[in-house]
């Protein structure tokens, strides 16, 4: 839901844009607001596990220090990591310190400051895997890579490897380490955090890949940016940042030359609209919705079968069976989709050591949460057949199960096909929920290419265009099924 | 052939049979007549076992199907089979399956309660709507025949299992007038062939007509019982010509 609300604010953002903070508005106000990710977001930026509510991190001191030459107050402003381009756009903060790395394509779409970390590249395998050096070892391997990072890219660009998008560091190396992975790659300041001391992981191969990271400025905010410049520099020449580092254990040869590094960054292109370049996002987003179909399909098809089971149980079975159909029911009911899938993905490995893949776990959860209400459904249907259709094939000497499989069910059928066309419908929508299982369909695909390109409405108009699509082609069919239910033999 | 012991009947607290007496032979047409919740339909129903007497016997053609309370749910089905084998039911909503068309309602039980082959159970299926006039109609839904139409299909419906033995539930009340005569034609057909029949109804003049007996029941008792002159004619409880002065306007004609 917060991510949803910031697409449409980022939507929006541009209608607002002229309100754009500077450094006076900064320095009025007393206080620099900057957006991070503190969710598993050490050693940048994460709460203490002793306090809470306290933050640590190399960034979170960086802040401080920045602040400080401004003569104004740090404010951590919360953002999932790859929201925090739209988020800035949209002013929830004044700019972004979280690992933004300087690539030609943050650069068209924000002011980038000069440098403050160099980063490496760095493939991380689980400890007991020897033969991977580099890229590519990787051949034919499953790895990780961190939704808009450049190891999003570089895998991206190398179609050989099996990618799997994370929007957290923490579940990728969860995944890695009970095998779901072969590799995840991650910035060396992950590496160094999470994998060194891990006698679990091991690092695969040097790093590669260098860049810098940078602090993101909404387009055309040059004077904040200059201020900003001139404390990074101060810091490097002063030896804060040293101090810091070495803090964190993260000083190097390659930080010690920050302070010569001169940038010349390409002209920017104008702004141009995916709308306009639809031949190259369009297939993408009509890959991602094949996902989403197959998704759908499956998991209703689990839904409808399940839930017939469960309203007969509920309806026939003896009474322990009908305890259990419905204390299934409520309880699917009455706990979010989000959390089965938790549950079923992450919870079943670590507990149960029942590993499944994503995709099996995925339509197991959406088919497992929607067969509660396709029992509720049938029940309802079969409850509204007549009773006289019980007693007339009673008297003829039909068995109940006869009656219920010729006589009752067929016409309860027809009773629950619009009912259960709403449930097939809603779970197109329902199924971004996936996502967070790294897997890539529709709406990953567009909050990938959006982070991307910056350009949320024209890939959203491409977007829902296609949800629409896939709603209304399911809808005529539903409606052509029912009306042949109710018109054949005719 | 029928032969009924002290049947009764309760629901709860409400006791709608209170010990039924019945003697039926073979051929012979039964026509139960009474105020509304006497218990008539109830009594039908028990006879083919959708209702469970609480206590009582009831024997059809040599064989008892009621035991009583207390026996096993095995033979419990063993005789709620022997009962359905050896009666046809028509109700008086019809209960047509209305997502089958007419034929296939008419060969369902055949083929999958019998085990007919299909060709079988349609040849004689056609031939029973040949005899209820409804062979044009086979290839239609019920819910594009009338009510009278409809009846008629599940009379033949009925007889398609071959029973001994016929109940009819109030079979013309949901008719209108003009379509009444139409099953009750097919009705008379059928007592004429010698079919075993018991009838609850409110067309006096019919039952007058087909009945060998008729039971006069009030208040989940057989009041008086006999053949139809004698009831409608002569009878003898005060609480039989009560009940037939007020369905009967002008009992002398």
């Amino acid at each position: 839901m917060k991510k949803f609300f910031s697409v449409l604010l980022a939507l929006a953002g541009p209608v607002w844009a002229a309100a754009a903070s500077s450094l006076e508005d900064v320095k009025q106000r007393g206080v620099l607001r900057w957006g991070a990710d503190a969710e598993g977001g050490a050693p940048y930026v994460f709460h203490d596990p002793a306090a809470p509510d306290r933050l640590l991190g190399f960034e979170v001191e960086l802040a401080e220090e920045l602040a400080r030459r401004l003569a104004v107050r740090p404010q951590l402003v919360q953002e999932n990591w790859d929201m925090l381009v739209p988020a800035l756009k949209q002013g929830a903060f004044d700019v972004i310190l979280n690992g933004l790395e300087r690539t030609p394509e943050n650069h068209q779409k924000l002011e980038l400051s000069r440098p403050y970390f160099v980063y490496h590249q760095q493939i991380i395998t689980r400890a007991d895997t020897t033969q991977i050096k580099s890229l590519d070892d990787l051949k034919g391997r499953t790895v990780a890579a961190l939704s808009g990072s450049v190891s999003f890219r570089i895998l991206a660009a190398r179609p050989e490897i099996n990618m799997k998008i994370y929007s957290g560091n923490a579940q990728s190396f969860q995944d890695l380490k009970i095998g779901r992975l072969d590799a995840v790659i991650v910035d060396s300041p992950v590496a160094s955090h999470f994998a060194r001391n891990d006698p679990e992981l091991r690092f695969g191969g040097p790093p590669f890949a260098p860049g810098y990271y940078a602090i993101g400025l909404p387009l055309g905010d040059a004077e904040l940016l200059g201020a900003l410049d001139k404390a990074i520099g101060a810091l490097l020449a002063n030896g804060t940042l040293e101090r810091i580092y070495r803090k964190y254990d993260l000083w190097g040869p390659e930080q010690a030359g920050l302070a010569q590094v001169r940038l010349v960054d390409a002209p920017r292109e104008g702004p141009s609209s995916t709308l306009a370049h639809w031949q190259r996002y369009l297939p993408l987003l009509l890959r991602a919705s094949l996902t989403t179909i197959w998704l759908t399909v499956a998991g209703m098809g689990l839904a409808m079968a399940l839930g017939l089971a469960i309203a007969l149980s509920r309806l026939y079975g003896p009474r322990t069976l009908r305890w259990i159909a419905t204390a299934y029911t409520e309880v699917m009911r009455g706990t979010p989709l989000l959390i089965q899938l938790y549950f079923i993905y992450y919870g079943l490995a670590q507990q149960l050591g029942l590993r499944m893949g994503e995709y099996a776990a995925a339509v197991l959860a959406l088919g497992l949460n929607y067969a509660a209400n396709e029992a509720e459904n049938y029940r309802a249907g079969i409850n509204a057949v007549a009773r006289g259709q019980w007693e007339a094939a009673t008297a003829l000497g039909m068995s109940r199960w006869l009656t219920l499989r010729r006589i009752i069910l067929p016409q309860a059928f027809r009773l629950v096909v619009p009912p259960v066309s709403n449930d097939f419908i809603a779970m197109f929508k329902d199924s971004s929920i996936v996502s967070v299982i790294a897997i890539v369909e529709l709406t990953k695909e567009y909050q990938i290419r959006a982070t991307d390109t910056g350009d949320y409405l024209g890939l959203g108009v491409m977007t829902a265009a296609l949800y629409f699509g896939m709603s209304y082609a399911a809808s005529l069919l539903m409606q052509r099924f029912e009306h042949r239910l109710q018109h054949d033999h005719r | 052939m029928i032969t009924v012991k002290g049947l009764e009947k309760s629901f709860g607290e409400t006791h709608v049979l209170r010990g039924i007496d019945h003697q039926q032979a073979r051929g012979e047409a039964a026509v139960l007549i009474g105020p509304s919740g006497c218990g008539k339909s109830t009594f039908l129903r028990c006879l083919n076992l959708l209702e469970t007497p609480t206590a009582g016997t009831i024997i059809l053609d040599g064989i008892t199907i009621t035991g009583g309370g207390g026996d096993a749910p095995a033979e419990f089905e063993e005789r709620q089979r022997q009962a359905r084998r050896r009666t046809g039911m028509v109700f008086q909503s019809f209960n047509l399956f209305p997502h089958r068309t007419v034929l296939e309602n008419v060969i369902e039980a055949p083929i999958h309660v019998k085990g007919l082959q299909r060709a079988e159970a349609v040849e004689s299926g056609m031939n029973l709507l040949r005899k209820v006039g409804l062979e044009a109609r086979s290839g239609f839904l019920p819910g594009a025949l009338s009510g009278g139409q409809q009846q008629r299909v599940a009379i033949a419906r009925a007889l398609a299992m071959q029973p001994d033995i016929m109940l009819f539930d109030e079979p013309t009340s949901a008719l209108d007038p003009e379509l009444r005569e139409e099953v009750l034609e097919v009705i008379r057909q059928l007592r004429d062939e010698g079919m075993t029949m018991l009838i609850v109804t409110h067309e006096m003049e019919f039952a007058r007509q087909i009945a060998h007996q008729v039971l006069f029941f009030d208040g989940g008792l057989v009041v008086e019982a006999g053949p139809p002159e004698r009831v409608f004619g002569a009878p003898s409880q005060e609480r039989t010509r009560a009940f037939l002065r007020k369905i009967i306007p002008n009992p002398a004609s």
